[in-house]
């Protein structure tokens, strides 16, 4: 069976640094891996760098998304290729109502793939049957996109993009980060109501509290630009306990 | 390469070779002999059969130009035009006076299909169920130097109304027309304003009387066609006590090597209680990639509110044009009155805009507001200037201005010149200004959830302007909305 994502000793640079040094990584259809890692290891660069970031500069290895080649996709056809990137700081768009948005990037998404738009009362009613499944307010729907959200509405409406546009792999990166522990409650359930038998997830963080919520099958240790740990889900309570000091020695 | 660099690259390449609108029209026309003097004037009043007090005004317009100075204050730079190399009447070949719209040229019906400009009101009407609350449009539409076809006159005439081509209206409502005329504009004004005065060929006149709100929208179509002409149009709209009306004006060109000259005078005048919504979607040919070609608009738009409690409103959408130099502006003489300016004016490839508004406070108690959207790309220089000015006893006055620029791009710009000046104590003007370049951050956040780089600089540039889309009516910001992609993006609309 083909991997969902087969990353293979992934080498790139940022700035003229090399940041990521031979990563490898397989995610099958089904599974939460979860990345955890210090500051700075690199796990924000292998997001960007899955999701073609421009900037970013691949200097060795190889991607397959479902055996086909990551890097000769453009950014956008990733996406209707189904990646998904929840980003850790969601970004404003002023005077564009979220609705608004969420149409336009479904119907790029399926003119992309060859099928049909979505007809707007199509999607206003799709839209408010997962805002309800996910408790968003539909209030929310008209407001301009992330224009003075709380950190927990940008994260909710980063679950429900997810929602509407069905990705195959959906790369988390800090979906905690900044928020409450009631807030991510809410996102976690979110998410978790999105695990399916077709799709994977890499759900990046610094801190163990998510995977209370978001249970991983495989958890994984990035440190200076590789996976140098593989584990179940008990690696991430160990890592509580230790910290990241012990792996900070890792050579690139 | 990096996601703002890749938009640059892509508008630059893009740009006016996606003018959708460039085709020429095979018609043969009717032309004055090339170069400006006494005898083209009196041609061209000849033609239209006007009255002499009209040609007389004409020739004092002619004689005062020929003592003006071509103005050079805008930050635009073009070559010296030779006004003895232009054309300064053209006229579409017609055998005998049209009786209907069948007469009209099937080329220039055909054009007008082409650009989406409904003309075919016999169609429109003919016994289709319209869904509830469609609004239909009447049109006027301009091709060269004359109106080609007005539509719904019967229908408007029955509410009072008024609208017809300038020429018609000299002879049909001479008076009424002469009372008007040039009393927002002078016939000295400016250089531009007083060659239109001199050569004025067509344009479109509107009057709605006492207490009518005119049944439905008014809309002027201009397009230019014939090579070396000059366009010298002519628009005045007069709404009477407590009328109101909204009219809307839309612009192409074909696709020329030279420059070509738009110098158009517009003037409002609200009475009591009036209101007059005027908007624009100006999509001139704005020259190739080189910069070579486009039209030169240099226009001189002015709305006098001239009774208490009147209103005027500006929306203007400027996405064509190798040059603009356009102000549309409020002179708020009733008491109480009000002006507004919205506008979008969008830069690409070699194309200069020096584009405001002039709000000018001489009642009591009148207030104004500014909303100014600039958005620049390619090589393009885009100014946003106004002047707010209080007179000495316009007590109260208020005035409201918020300039918005968006950059795409690092060789683009945006300037902004506002002046204000309150010779009255009890003056409040505010004034915002912000400039920003477009977020390469906010373009792959939207890449990545499937847009491609062009829908992405066109979602956030239609956020941008919003504020703006929402004054137009209805159609008309749909259409402008896909303007806007188009001018900066090429993606087909
Ligand atoms: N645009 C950039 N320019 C220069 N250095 C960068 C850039 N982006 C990331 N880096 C560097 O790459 C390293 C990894 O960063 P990042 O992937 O954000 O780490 P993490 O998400 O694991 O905290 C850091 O040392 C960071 O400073
Ligand atoms: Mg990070």
């Amino acid at each position: 069976m083909t991997a969902l994502l087969e990353i293979r000793d992934l080498k790139a640079e940022v700035a003229g640094r090399q940041i990521l040094n031979g990563l490898s990584l397989t995610v099958n259809k089904g599974e939460i891996h979860a990345i955890m890692g210090p500051n700075g290891a690199g796990k924000s660069t292998l997001s960007y760098v899955l999701a073609g970031k421009p900037g970013y500069e691949i200097t060795g290895g190889e991607v397959l998304l479902n055996g086909e080649d990551l890097f000769a996709m453009a950014a956008d056809e990733r996406a209707a290729k189904g990646l998904f990137l929840a980003f850790q700081y969601p970004l404003e768009i002023p005077g564009v109502a979220t609705l608004t948005f969420l149409r336009a990037a479904l119907n790029a998404q399926r003119r992309k793939r060859g099928e049909e738009e979505l007809s707007s009362p199509d999607l206003m009613k799709r839209v408010r049957e997962l805002s309800k499944k996910l408790g968003i307010d539909p209030d929310m729907l008209r407001r301009p996109l992330n224009v003075g959200f709380s950190g927990g509405e940008k994260k909710r409406n980063e679950t429900l993009q997810m929602a509407l546009l069905e990705p195959l792999l959906c790369v988390l990166d800090e979906t905690d980060s900044g928020l409450d522990i009631d807030a991510l409650k809410v996102v976690a359930n979110g998410v978790n109501q999105l695990r399916a038998p077709e799709r994977g997830m890499i759900v990046i963080t610094h801190y163990q509290r998510l995977l209370d919520y978001i249970v991983p099958d495989v958890v994984h240790v990035l440190a200076a630009g590789r996976i140098v740990e593989t584990g179940g889900k008990d690696l991430a309570l160990q890592l509580e306990a230790t910290g990241y000091a012990q792996y900070q020695g890792e050579a690139a | 390469m990096a996601a703002v660099q890749e938009t640059i690259e892509q508008v630059r390449r893009i740009d006016v070779e996606q003018y959708k609108y460039g085709f020429v029209t095979d018609v043969e026309s009717d032309k004055a002999p090339k170069g400006l003097s006494e005898d083209i004037v009196r041609f061209i009043s000849q033609k239209k059969n006007e009255p002499e007090w009209m040609l007389e005004w004409r020739l004092e317009a002619y004689r005062r130009w020929l003592t003006m100075r071509e103005p050079d204050w805008a930050r635009v730079n073009y070559p010296k035009i030779d006004y003895q190399d232009l054309y300064y009447y053209a006229a579409p070949k017609k055998k005998k006076e049209l009786a209907s719209l069948d007469e009209v040229d099937p080329e220039i019906l055909k054009t007008y299909e082409k650009l989406g400009i409904p003309l075919r009101e016999q169609e429109l009407l003919a016994g289709v169920v319209r869904p509830e609350g469609e609004r239909r449009i009447a049109v006027d539409a301009v091709f060269d130097s004359v109106s080609v076809a007005t539509t719904f006159q019967k229908e408007l005439k029955d509410a009072g109304v008024i609208f017809m081509p300038i020429s018609e209206a000299l002879r049909e409502y001479p008076e009424l027309v002469r009372k008007y005329l040039g009393s927002v504009v002078p016939a000295s004004d400016n250089y531009f304003a007083t060659l239109n005065s001199a050569v004025f060929s067509d344009g479109s006149f509107v009057y709605v009387p006492e207490g009518v709100r005119c049944p439905m929208e008014l809309s002027t179509y201009f397009r230019i066609n014939e090579k070396n002409t000059g366009q010298f149009e002519r628009t005045l709209i007069i709404a009477d006590k407590g009328a109101y009306v909204s009219y809307l004006e839309g612009c192409t060109a074909p696709q020329r090597d030279e420059n070509q000259l738009h110098a158009a005078v517009v003037e409002l005048v609200a009475m009591d209680d009036a209101e007059i919504k005027y908007s624009t979607v100006q999509n001139w040919y704005p020259g190739n990639a080189e910069g070579v070609g486009g039209i030169y608009n240099f226009v001189t738009k002015r709305g006098d509110c001239r009774g208490d409690n009147s209103k005027i409103s500006w929306t203007q959408v400027e996405t064509g044009s190798a040059i603009t130099w356009k102000y549309p502006s409020c002179i708020l003489r009733g008491d109480n009155s009000s002006g507004e300016f919205y506008s979008i004016a969008i830069s690409n490839g070699h194309q200069q805009v020096d584009s405001g508004t002039k709000m000018i406070h001489l009642g009591k108690n009148t207030s104004s507001r500014i909303v100014s959207k600039g958005i620049s790309a390619g090589r393009s220089q885009n100014t946003y200037r106004g002047l707010v000015s209080a007179h000495r006893k316009a007590k109260g006055a208020r005035n409201f201005t918020a300039c918005d620029s968006l950059l795409i791009g690092d060789q683009c710009g945006a300037h902004t010149v506002p002046y204000m000046e309150a010779k009255n104590p009890t003056a409040v003007f505010e004034h915002e200004a912000t400039t920003s370049k477009i977020s390469e951050d906010v373009l792959f956040y939207c890449v990545q959830r499937g847009l491609s780089q062009e829908e992405a600089v066109g979602l956030v540039v239609n956020g941008f302007v919003k504020d703006v889309l929402q004054q137009l009516p209805m159609e008309f910001a749909v259409e402008a909305q896909k303007l806007i992609s188009i001018s900066l993006e090429g993606s087909v609309g």
